[in-house]
């Protein structure tokens, strides 16, 4: 009887690896995404948006990506396929939960923020307005995009690679108007205005296009 | 199908494209400040609306798509993003040669209007990686389509929060506070502009025609049992 043949770890390894990276050329399946997503969040930091929206959208991010894993994970959608409903209801109260989730977050947030920057309370009010504005605008995006990604093989990689510069607008105008107000010295409203019906337009327009083009999302 | 009224097209695109380069190099002055370097303003500007609108226009495209699920128009969607994204390289590279012409640097971070079309041309890149992670093909023209919609509407929403986040170098093409450009720079423009507009059309229907030329091959090769040469691409949608 011959003893049992132990393969080198040296050649395992080797193997191994091999298959890998043979694998991810033939495929490129991570490469491209994981490159195009550096090089977005590199933007994104060199474009200089203060870093209280940033640290936001990037939890964001990550509730967004489970929105609707445990619906396709469980059969969710099967069911809402299956029951007579109009299909943008789900649109709605998955915008309407990620909507929450960002308000808890924000709830949580603002206030340690507030204690540690803030000069005054009058800024809290508009600050408020403009935080709603824009995880309005997040929540109607973040859901488009979330059940476009769910059923794609790379789902965790192409959320935030899509979802990223698409809230880029959102964030330049949250801090455009948020800047003045956390000014040292009292809160500012220089161009206030402009940027909150930029910040409605944003959400009025995806959320149109989230009702509209929902439904093709859901068809099979 | 495509291949209607291509070679008239083409002939019209090269005649125009010809007339535009004639008038930069021998009929537009010279600019007071930036001297002969300006003169990729004819190439970039055009080149930079054209993709943009080109952006826009495969959302259109996608809209038909959705509303009348004929794989046509998703060819035609994927097709006009494509050619955008590469129309939008060229906007990159001409704009840095520019940038490093005039003010002495490749690219400038606290430039919104650059830093807008960057964004814009990072969104469009993800839409290969999205087509190519669907497998279904037909869920795959859908969600194509769905994205195109979404960052259709996206294109001109950046540049509206961009441009009020005010500029301070990049020049504004048609700002008339300074009387804006002189009449003879405006025709050149304007004629390079249609050029370009012109070369995206024509590019756009020359890819498609090779698309259904080859799809049609392909299916001819399969009636007679032919080996089909290659695997083809997988996320560009086959056309008939």
């Amino acid at each position: 009887m011959t003893p049992p043949q132990v393969t080198p770890t040296g050649s395992a390894f080797a193997a191994i690896l091999a298959k890998d990276l043979r694998a991810e050329l033939r495929t490129l399946q991570s490469l491209p995404a994981m490159a195009l997503f550096a090089t977005t969040t590199f933007v994104i930091f060199r474009f200089g948006l203060d870093r209280t929206s940033l640290s936001g959208s990037l939890a964001a991010l990550l509730g967004v990506n489970r929105l609707f894993v445990a619906e396709r994970e469980e059969g969710g959608f099967d069911a809402i396929r299956l029951a007579p409903i109009d299909r943008s209801v789900l649109f709605a109260a998955k915008a309407t939960a990620l909507f929450v989730y960002l308000a808890v977050l924000e709830l949580v947030v603002v206030p340690v923020f507030a204690v540690f920057f803030l000069d005054s309370a009058a800024a809290l009010a508009p600050l408020a307005a403009v935080l709603v504005l824009a995880d309005l605008g997040i929540a109607a995006t973040g859901t488009l995009i979330s059940s476009m990604a769910v059923h794609s093989r790379a789902r965790d990689l192409l959320g935030p690679l899509v979802l990223l510069p698409l809230v880029v607008p959102l964030m330049i105008a949250a801090t455009g108007a948020s800047e003045p107000l956390l000014a040292v010295g009292g809160p500012g409203y220089e161009r206030f205005a402009t940027w909150l019906a930029v910040l409605s337009l944003y959400d009025l327009i995806f959320l149109l296009v989230g009702y509209a083009v929902f439904d093709f999302l859901l068809e099979d | 199908m495509f291949s209607k009224g291509l070679a008239p097209l083409a002939i019209a695109t090269a005649v125009t494209l010809t007339a535009a380069f004639a008038l930069v190099f021998f009929y537009a002055p010279l600019d007071a400040d930036q001297g002969f370097i300006q003169k990729i303003f004819y190439l970039h500007v055009p080149l930079a609306i054209v993709a943009l609108c080109g952006f826009v226009a495969g959302g259109v495209f996608a809209i038909l798509h959705l509303r009348s699920g004929e794989r046509r128009w998703d060819a035609w969607s994927y097709v006009a993003i494509h050619m955008s994204v590469i129309f939008g390289v060229a906007v990159l590279i001409t704009g840095s040669i520019w940038a490093k012409a005039s003010w002495g640097h490749w690219w400038v971070w606290d430039e919104p209007t650059l830093v807008s079309f960057l964004i814009v041309f990072l969104m469009y890149a993800t839409y290969y990686p999205f087509r190519y992670a669907i497998e279904d093909p037909e869920r795959q023209a859908r969600y194509a389509s769905v994205f195109a919609v979404t960052a259709g509407a996206f294109v001109p929403l950046n540049f509206i929060a961009v441009r009020l986040a005010e500029s301070l170098v990049h020049p504004r093409t048609f700002a008339t506070a300074n009387g804006g450009l002189p009449g003879s720079m405006m025709l050149t423009f304007l004629v390079s502009l249609a050029a370009m507009a012109l070369l995206w059309v024509t590019l756009v229907k020359l890819e498609l025609t090779a698309k259904s030329a080859s799809g049609q091959l392909k299916r001819l090769r399969r009636a007679i049992d032919a080996p089909v040469a290659g695997a083809g691409s997988r996320i560009a949608p086959e056309v008939s």
